[in-house]
C-alpha cells in the first residue's frame, strides 16, 4: 500500500511538471530583437476596423513590391466600438497590439489624453515637419497632445454634403437637380420645409419619407456651431452647448413632422433601407457614398446622386489616424509603412479608387482629386462638391466621451421619432444617460 | 450497494486507519483545478471587490482613486439600476415559470411508451445546442414589428399588432420566448431523468386505486420529484439573474437594452457600464451586487424547500438501481 502511494505521488508531481514547463513553453513570446535593419524580413500587422479601403485600393501589394522584405497582415474589426473595446483592453494590459492600430475620431481624444506615452510621438521624428506640413492643420492638432507630441498620421477625413434620389424627389413634383437643391438646402429650416412639401406630396411613393432618420441630421448640426459636446476648458458640458441645442432643435421639428424614416443608423433595416427607396435623403460623409454603394448594391447604380451643398454650413462627420504602438517590435519599418500610406499620392488613391477624402492638405488640391465625379452617383461632379465643402469646414473641439454622448442623444432621438415622446422629457433622459458616462 | 462500516472486518479496519489511502495524491489531482481556479476565478472575484471601491475608467485603468462606498452609494440612488434589477426580476418570472411548467409536461409525456421516443428527447435538446448569436438574429426576424411572422399572424387574427422591441412588455416577452424556446427541452431531460427514480411500482398502485393520469401526475410525480424541481428552480434563478446575451443580441448588441432600456438586464447595465461608459468601478459594485442578489435568491429557496422538509439532491448522479428502468 505505501510502495503504491509513493509511485502515484511521483507520477503526479512529473505530469504536473511536465505541465508547468510546457505551459510557460506555450505562452512565451516571439522575442526576436528589434532590428533597424531595413532589408530584415518583417510581417507587419495592421489593426483597423470597418473599411479604410487600404486592401481594396491594392496600396498593400505595391506597399509589398516596393519593398520585397515586408509582409503585411490586416487585422479588422467590423465595428469601431468593438474595436476600441479590444484596444483600450490590449493598451491596459500593453501588450497584444498590432504594429500599426487606427485611431477613429471617436476616440482619438482618449487616445491623446491617456496613451500618448504608448503610441510613437510623429513629432520627434526627424521627418516631422514635412509631415506637419501635409496634413490640415486640425488634423494634426486632433491628434496631438497639449505639449506637442503627435500620435498618428490622419488618413480620411469626412466633409459632408446630402445624398439624395432624384427620381423620388422628381416623382413628388420637387426640383432634382443639383443647382436648385443647393439653393433650396442652404439652411436647415429651409431643408425641412422642403420636407415638408415631399411629404404633403400625393405623387410621392407611398412608404417613403424625406430623410432617413432625425439621428442623421443631428449628427450634422451637432458640430455647426462653437461647441459640440465639450466646453471651452475640454470638459463635456452637453446642456450649455450651442451646437447641442439647436441640433436637438431641428432634429426634433423633423421627427414631429414625420418627416423621417424613424430608422436607426447603421442597424440592419437601415442598411435594407437604401435599396428600397424608403428614405429621399441623407446627411453625407464621402465615406457615406462608399456605404451606399456597398448596401444598395450595382442595381440602383445611377439612382443616386450628391448634391453641393450642406444644410447650416460645411462640417465634418468621421476621420481616421494611423499609430504606431511602441510596443512594436518593429517600429520603423511600422512607421515608415504609416508614413507610405498617408502620403499624398496614396490619399490621392484613396480617394478617386475608394471614396475616402484625404486630410493631406497636397492630395486634397491636386486636381485628379477636385475633378473626380462618381459613376454610382450620376456622375455627380463629387471631387468638387467635397473639395469646396472641406475647404470651409467648421471644426469645433473634440472630446473624450463624443461618441457615448452622442450615442445617448440619438437613441432619445428614436424614442422621439417612434414613440412620440415629448423632446423635453426626451432631452432629459439623454441628460440622465450623459450623466452615467461622465460621473 | 456495500455500505462503509456494515461489516465486522472493515469497521475494525476504518478504526485503525487514520487516513484513507492515496490521500496524498488525491491533492495532487486536485490541485490544478484548484490552481486554474484559484487564478481566473477567486483572484478576479477578490480584484472586482477592491476595483469597486475605486473610481477606475477602462482607459486608465492604472489610475484608481480611493472612493470607499461611493459606487454602491451611487448605484443604490441610481434609476437605472432599479430599472435593471425591475426588468431581471420580470423578465426572470416569464421566462422561468412558464418554461419549467412546460419542461415539467413534456417530461412526462415523454416518460411514456411513446413511438420515437428516442427522436423526440433528442429533438428537444436541438434548441439548448444552437448558437445564442444565430437563435436570436432569427427571433428578431420573427418579432419584426413590420416583416415579423408574428406581427403578420396577429394581423390575420385581426388582432393590433405589437412593437416587439420599442414596447416595453411585448419586447420581454420576446426575450422571454428566446430563453424559453433555449432552456424547455434541458430542464424536461432533466425531469426525465428524475421520473426514472420514481418507482413504477407506486404507478401501479395508484392505478390501482383508480386514479387517473392526472391525478397520477399530481400526487406521484410530482412528490417524487421535488428535490430535482428545487435544483432545476435554483439553476433557473442562478441564470435568470445573470440573463445578458439574449438581451444584448436582441438590440444589436448595443447593450442599453432597448432605446428607453426597457429589456435591461442587471448583466447588460454592468456591461454597458463597464465597457461603453468606461466606468470599471461602477460596474464592477454592480457585479458584487448582483452577486449578493443571487446569493440571497438562492438561500431564499433552499430556506423555503427546508420548510416542506426537502433536501437539495443533485440527479445527475443517478443511482444503479434507475439505471435499470425501461427507458
Amino acid at each position: 500500500m505505501p510502495h503504491r502511494s509513493r509511485t502515484r505521488l511521483w507520477m503526479v508531481a512529473t505530469l504536473g511538471t511536465v505541465a508547468a514547463v510546457g505551459l510557460t513553453a506555450c505562452s512565451s513570446s516571439k522575442t526576436t530583437s528589434a532590428t533597424d535593419d531595413p532589408n530584415a524580413k518583417v510581417t507587419l500587422t495592421v489593426g483597423l476596423f470597418g473599411t479604410f479601403g487600404f486592401k481594396e485600393a491594392g496600396l498593400y501589394d505595391e506597399y509589398m513590391r516596393q519593398h520585397p522584405n515586408v509582409t503585411i497582415k490586416e487585422d479588422d474589426v467590423e465595428q469601431s466600438a468593438d474595436y476600441w473595446t479590444r484596444l483600450k483592453t490590449r493598451l491596459a494590459s500593453g501588450s497584444g497590439l498590432d504594429d500599426v492600430q487606427g485611431i477613429e475620431i471617436g476616440f482619438v481624444s482618449d487616445v491623446v489624453q491617456n496613451h500618448a506615452n504608448q503610441f510613437v510621438d510623429f513629432a520627434s521624428l526627424s521627418e516631422s515637419s514635412s509631415l506637419k506640413s501635409s496634413f490640415y492643420d486640425w488634423k494634426w492638432q486632433q491628434a496631438s497632445t497639449s505639449d506637442g507630441k503627435t500620435i498618428g498620421l490622419g488618413t480620411d477625413t469626412g466633409p459632408e454634403a446630402i445624398c439624395y434620389r432624384p427620381d423620388l424627389l422628381k416623382a413628388a413634383g420637387l426640383p432634382s437637380d443639383g443647382a436648385t437643391l443647393a439653393t433650396k438646402w442652404a439652411n436647415w429650416t429651409d431643408y425641412l420645409n422642403f420636407g415638408k412639401q415631399y411629404e404633403a406630396s400625393k405623387t410621392k411613393p407611398a412608404s417613403s419619407h424625406f430623410v432617413d432618420s432625425a439621428a442623421s441630421i443631428f449628427s450634422t448640426a451637432v458640430y455647426q456651431g462653437n461647441e459640440a459636446y465639450d466646453n471651452a476648458q475640454g470638459k463635456p458640458d452637453v446642456a450649455n452647448s450651442d451646437g447641442v441645442k439647436s441640433a436637438w432643435n431641428y432634429a426634433t421639428q423633423a421627427a414631429q413632422a414625420k418627416l423621417t424614416a424613424g430608422l436607426q443608423q447603421f442597424a440592419t433595416p437601415w442598411n435594407k433601407a437604401f435599396s428600397n427607396g424608403a428614405f429621399a435623403t441623407i446627411a453625407c460623409p464621402t465615406w457615406m457614398m462608399g456605404y451606399i454603394q456597398g448596401q444598395a448594391g450595382p442595381s440602383n447604380a445611377g439612382k443616386w446622386s450628391v448634391a453641393p451643398v450642406l444644410p447650416g454650413g460645411a462640417t465634418n462627420w468621421g476621420g481616421s489616424w494611423l499609430g504606431v504602438p511602441k510596443a512594436s517590435k518593429h517600429q520603423k519599418a511600422a512607421e515608415q509603412l504609416v508614413e507610405w500610406l498617408t502620403n499624398s499620392q496614396q490619399e490621392i488613391t484613396m480617394w478617386t479608387k475608394g471614396g475616402h477624402w484625404p486630410s493631406n492638405s497636397q492630395a486634397a488640391a491636386d486636381p485628379s482629386v477636385k475633378g473626380a465625379t462618381a459613376a454610382y452617383f450620376s456622375n455627380a461632379p463629387v471631387g468638387q462638391i467635397f473639395g469646396d465643402i472641406a475647404d470651409k469646414m467648421k471644426i469645433p473641439p473634440i472630446g473624450l466621451y463624443d461618441t457615448q454622448i452622442q450615442q445617448a442623444l440619438t437613441t432619445q432621438l428614436t424614442n422621439v421619432e417612434t414613440k412620440g415622446t415629448d423632446p423635453n422629457k426626451a432631452f432629459n433622459d439623454a441628460m440622465d444617460a450623459v450623466k452615467q458616462v461622465t460621473g | 450497494m456495500a455500505v462503509l462500516g456494515e461489516t465486522a472486518g472493515s469497521r475494525i479496519a476504518l478504526r485503525r486507519k487514520r487516513t484513507l489511502p492515496g490521500s496524498k495524491a488525491a491533492y495532487g489531482y486536485i490541485a490544478p483545478f484548484f490552481a486554474v481556479f484559484i487564478a481566473f476565478s477567486l483572484y478576479p472575484w477578490l480584484d472586482t471587490a477592491w476595483v469597486s471601491l475605486h473610481n477606475v475608467r477602462l482607459t486608465t485603468y492604472d489610475q484608481q482613486q480611493w472612493v470607499g462606498l461611493a459606487n454602491y452609494r451611487n448605484l443604490f440612488t441610481n434609476k437605472f439600476f432599479y430599472n435593471a434589477l425591475r426588468n431581471t426580476l420580470t423578465i426572470g418570472i416569464i421566462s422561468t415559470v412558464p418554461q419549467l411548467c412546460l419542461a415539467l409536461g413534456i417530461a412526462h409525456l415523454l416518460n411514456y411508451k411513446l413511438r420515437g421516443r428516442t427522436f423526440f428527447r433528442v429533438a428537444m435538446l436541438m434548441p439548448y445546442a444552437t448558437s445564442l448569436a444565430a437563435a436570436t438574429v432569427i427571433f428578431l426576424q420573427l418579432f419584426d414589428k413590420d416583416l415579423g411572422i408574428i406581427n403578420w399572424f396577429l394581423a390575420e387574427l385581426h388582432l393590433p399588432r405589437l412593437d416587439w422591441q420599442g414596447s416595453k412588455w411585448p419586447a420581454q416577452i420576446a426575450v422571454s420566448a428566446i430563453v424559453t424556446w433555449r432552456w424547455t427541452g434541458y430542464n424536461a431531460l432533466i425531469y426525465l431523468a428524475g421520473m426514472q427514480a420514481i418507482d413504477t411500482s407506486l404507478y401501479e398502485a395508484a392505478a390501482i386505486d383508480g386514479a387517473s393520469r392526472w391525478q397520477q401526475f399530481r400526487h406521484v410525480t410530482i412528490p417524487g420529484l421535488r428535490p430535482t424541481i428545487l435544483f432545476t428552480i435554483v439553476v433557473s434563478t442562478i441564470g435568470a439573474a445573470q440573463l445578458f446575451g439574449e438581451p444584448l443580441l436582441y438590440h444589436n448588441g448595443i447593450p442599453d437594452g432597448g432605446t428607453s432600456n426597457q429589456f435591461q438586464t442587471l448583466g447588460l447595465l454592468m456591461y454597458q457600464q463597464g465597457w461603453t461608459n468606461d466606468r470599471l468601478g461602477l460596474a464592477s459594485a454592480t457585479a458584487w451586487t448582483m452577486f449578493g442578489i443571487i446569493v440571497l435568491a438562492v438561500l431564499c429557496n433552499l430556506w423555503l424547500s427546508r420548510r416542506r422538509g426537502q433536501r437539495l439532491v443533485i440527479p445527475i448522479a443517478a443511482t444503479p438501481s434507475t439505471l435499470e428502468v425501461v427507458r
